[in-house]
């Protein structure tokens, strides 16, 4: 299976281990992984700040470089989401749109939905805190939002929880946002933080020696706040910890 | 002032955010458990929105038959373009029979209208009497929540108003006490009142009658007495039929409080013997909204106060630094969708986390609204150069591969070796709080292209 990766910008700018510890996964679970080097960006950023004309583009180009590929996979819910639901919004004319969108996978729902894994072997003997970015929550259901009454289901708790020796804590609220919401961070500096910090103090109080996200770009603003304030706290991506799960040391986001 | 600026100020004092945060999420978890105790609650939400969306596509026809059948059953029925015409009517109403003093239930739309000081003006001393409206007005306040307005004041300074103003006990905090004090303090009131004025949850069309929800008998009270009542009424209150009030019932606490219903959904569907009631149907910008298909939906609010509970911003930032009768994720889509540019920085005080959405009773699609309006703005020029500028420039760069990577790796040499006081400047806003991710030698596809050979060909052989 032939699997065209999409490493969204700032992963591979700033943490290119975890568009590398994608790569092992998909990998190890039998894909074949190609990564077009034409690639940039969804144009989300730009979009999300109003700026349609200057987000076209780049998602035109996201179709360019993508639109052969069987299967698009990136380590981002948030990037996911927007090429699955808000392309059409900028190419609302653009056959390849709905094609490409269909096509393209968030991480670990790839792995759960298209390669069918029910559990990832190794172990990861640690307490981690899951951190259920919104995006994929709540856009790409990759699991039940706590405000929705239906059956509990989450997909990246699930490969988690497979792994031997994982403690997942029990945090107050499950699937608050963390405050990075793309230029946010920036626009509404002082409520960004504050949630992050909130975030931050929940897993903390929970025991969590680990935070693991299914998007870096949350992991990010927390981080860059849990190294502010010197706390003992590691931030994984879940590729990370997928990746690594036969070691016994988790190694930490630079 | 920006929602951010507001915002900014509020955070400041972390002891009251953190206090405002927490009381306001406890709604929210109480919430969760009455839509948990409701095994059809999903179903009730596609019902309601649906019951909303076919009444907002044939809304003239309802509101005409709504109208016919208030007037059949002696109820005077006035229509009001705006908020001003509002205003002029109740004061017309009030003029004419020589009323000085108004009671008022609680209602969001006399708030948007401006009433009160209108009336004021005119010499008419108005009088809210749902508890919290009280407080905030003893405090010349607006109400921070549209469920709960007087959220963001503490039982300490309600005691100290009231000790202030209403001669309780020094120092007194305890609120059985200090509601003991205000309902003897209203019951004045309603006693010598020449007219109550109510807010309007539901209108039916079918019977031309109102159903007023609040959960300390105020509205009862207030229009059981006076000989006049007033109902104002937005035009998007409507639904079709009485059957259908029960789906909106069912939702409408659960959703606000937690509560399973109201304590009083009142019904008046006639004027008592010896008393006038009059209807103030009001425009004010909502047939105007019904005309922009993207923001229409908004239209199926129910006032609960559910998105606001569940915002995170809202909960950090209170609601008087939205600057808007209506705050939170509601208020952001509907402000703007009046007058986009008072209320640009709305739609960007939300991180589209799209927990609002989930919550919402009627399912307004909140947050891809929020969106859309970033997007209409932007179409409009109101976004400001502080947004459009770095877009400009992430977009040139970002529509080609070759400028992009040049740029990540000037950017990350940069970070690498210049000095911390420089990267931390005070123009670096993301740094004030957070340090940056420590920029790595080599990219993704620097790093990709290094293992690329050695990996498949392990994977060739393993094939």
């Amino acid at each position: 299976m032939k699997v065209g990766l999409f490493i969204p910008c700032y992963i591979d700018q700033f943490f290119p281990h975890v568009g590398m510890a994608t790569v092992e996964v998909l990998e190890r679970y039998g894909a074949t992984v190609d990564y077009p080097t034409g690639q940039t960006c969804c144009g989300q950023p730009m979009a999300n700040t109003g700026c349609t004309e200057d987000a076209r583009p780049v998602a035109k180009l996201f179709l360019d470089v993508f639109e052969s590929y069987e299967y698009v996979v990136a380590p981002s819910g948030s990037c996911v989401a927007m090429v699955r639901h808000h392309f059409h919004d900028l190419l609302p004319d653009d056959p390849r749109v709905d094609k490409v969108g269909s096509r393209t996978f968030e991480l670990c729902e790839f792995l759960t939905d298209v390669l069918e894994i029910d559990s990832i072997e190794g172990e990861f003997p640690h307490r981690v805190g899951l951190h259920n970015a919104c995006h994929g929550l709540r856009e790409l259901r990759l699991g039940k939002p706590s405000e929705q009454m239906a059956t509990p289901f989450n997909k990246v708790e699930k490969l988690l929880a497979g792994l031997e020796g994982i403690e997942l804590v029990q945090l107050e609220r499950t699937d608050e946002c963390c405050g990075f919401g793309g230029t946010f961070a920036v626009a509404e500096e002082a409520v960004s933080c504050r949630m992050g910090l909130d975030r931050l103090a929940d897993h903390k109080s929970a025991g969590a020696e680990v935070i693991a996200s299914a998007d870096m770009s949350c992991l990010m603003h927390l981080g860059g706040l849990a190294r502010r304030k010197k706390l003992p706290l590691k931030l994984m991506h879940v590729a990370e910890i997928l990746a690594q799960s036969t070691k016994t040391q988790p190694t930490p986001t630079p | 002032m920006s929602h951010a600026t507001a915002a900014a100020e509020f955070i400041a004092d972390a002891e009251r955010t953190k206090w405002h945060d927490e009381t306001i999420f406890f709604v929210r978890k109480k919430r969760d458990l009455a839509a948990a105790s409701v095994p059809e609650w999903e179903l009730l939400r596609e019902t309601a929105s649906q019951i909303k969306r076919h009444t907002l596509s044939r809304l003239d026809e309802y509101l005409e038959q709504f109208e016919a059948n208030a007037i059949r059953h002696g109820i005077k029925v006035h229509w009001a373009r705006n908020g001003k015409e509002h205003n002029e009517i109740v004061l017309g109403l009030l003029k004419e029979r020589d009323v000085n003093l108004l009671v008022k239930s609680k209602s969001m739309l006399t708030e948007e209208c401006g009433l009160n000081p209108f009336l004021e003006a005119a010499g008419i001393e108005v009088v809210d009497t749902d508890l919290g409206e009280r407080i905030v007005q003893m405090r010349h306040e607006h109400p921070s929540h549209i469920v709960l307005p007087a959220i963001h004041i503490k039982k300490q300074e309600v005691g100290q108003l009231f000790h202030d103003q209403l001669g309780t006990e020094a120092g007194a905090s305890d609120p059985d006490y200090l509601t003991e004090a205000a309902r003897n303090h209203l019951r004045d009131k309603l006693i010598s009142a020449g007219a109550g004025l109510t807010g309007v949850n539901f209108g039916i069309a079918e019977t031309g009658g109102i159903v007023v929800c609040t959960n300390e008998g105020n509205a009862d009270l207030g229009t059981a007495l006076p000989p006049l009542h007033i109902a104002s009424m937005g035009l998007e209150k409507l639904i079709p039929r009485l059957d259908h009030l029960g789906v909106f019932l069912r939702l409408l606490a659960r959703s606000a409080t937690g509560q399973p219903i109201t304590a009083y959904s009142s019904h008046f569907h006639t004027p008592r013997e010896g008393q006038e009631m009059h209807i103030v149907l009001v425009d004010n910008g909502r047939s105007g909204m019904m005309g922009q298909s993207e923001f229409n939906r908004a239209l199926n609010c129910i006032r609960c106060g559910a998105c606001l509970n569940t915002c995170p911003v809202y909960r950090r930032s209170g609601g008087h630094s939205y600057h808007a009768t209506v705050a939170g994720p509601i208020g952001s889509v509907i402000n703007p969708a009046r007058d986009p540019e008072k209320f640009e920085s709305l739609p960007f005080a939300c991180s589209l986390c799209g927990s609002c959405t989930e919550v919402c009773p009627v399912k307004i699609p909140l947050h891809h609204q929020l969106l859309a309006m970033r997007h209409e703005l932007g179409k409009r020029h109101l976004l400001p150069m502080a947004k459009t500028v770095p877009m400009k420039v992430a977009g040139a760069v970002l529509r080609r591969p070759w400028l992009y990577r040049t740029m990540g790796k000037l950017g990350r040499v940069s970070l690498r070796w210049l000095p911390r006081f420089l990267i931390y400047n005070p123009l670096n806003v993301w740094g004030r709080q957070r340090d940056l991710p420590e920029a790595p030698k080599e990219s993704f596809r620097q790093a990709y292209k290094k293992r690329a050979p050695q990996a498949r060909s392990d994977q060739e052989k393993s094939n």
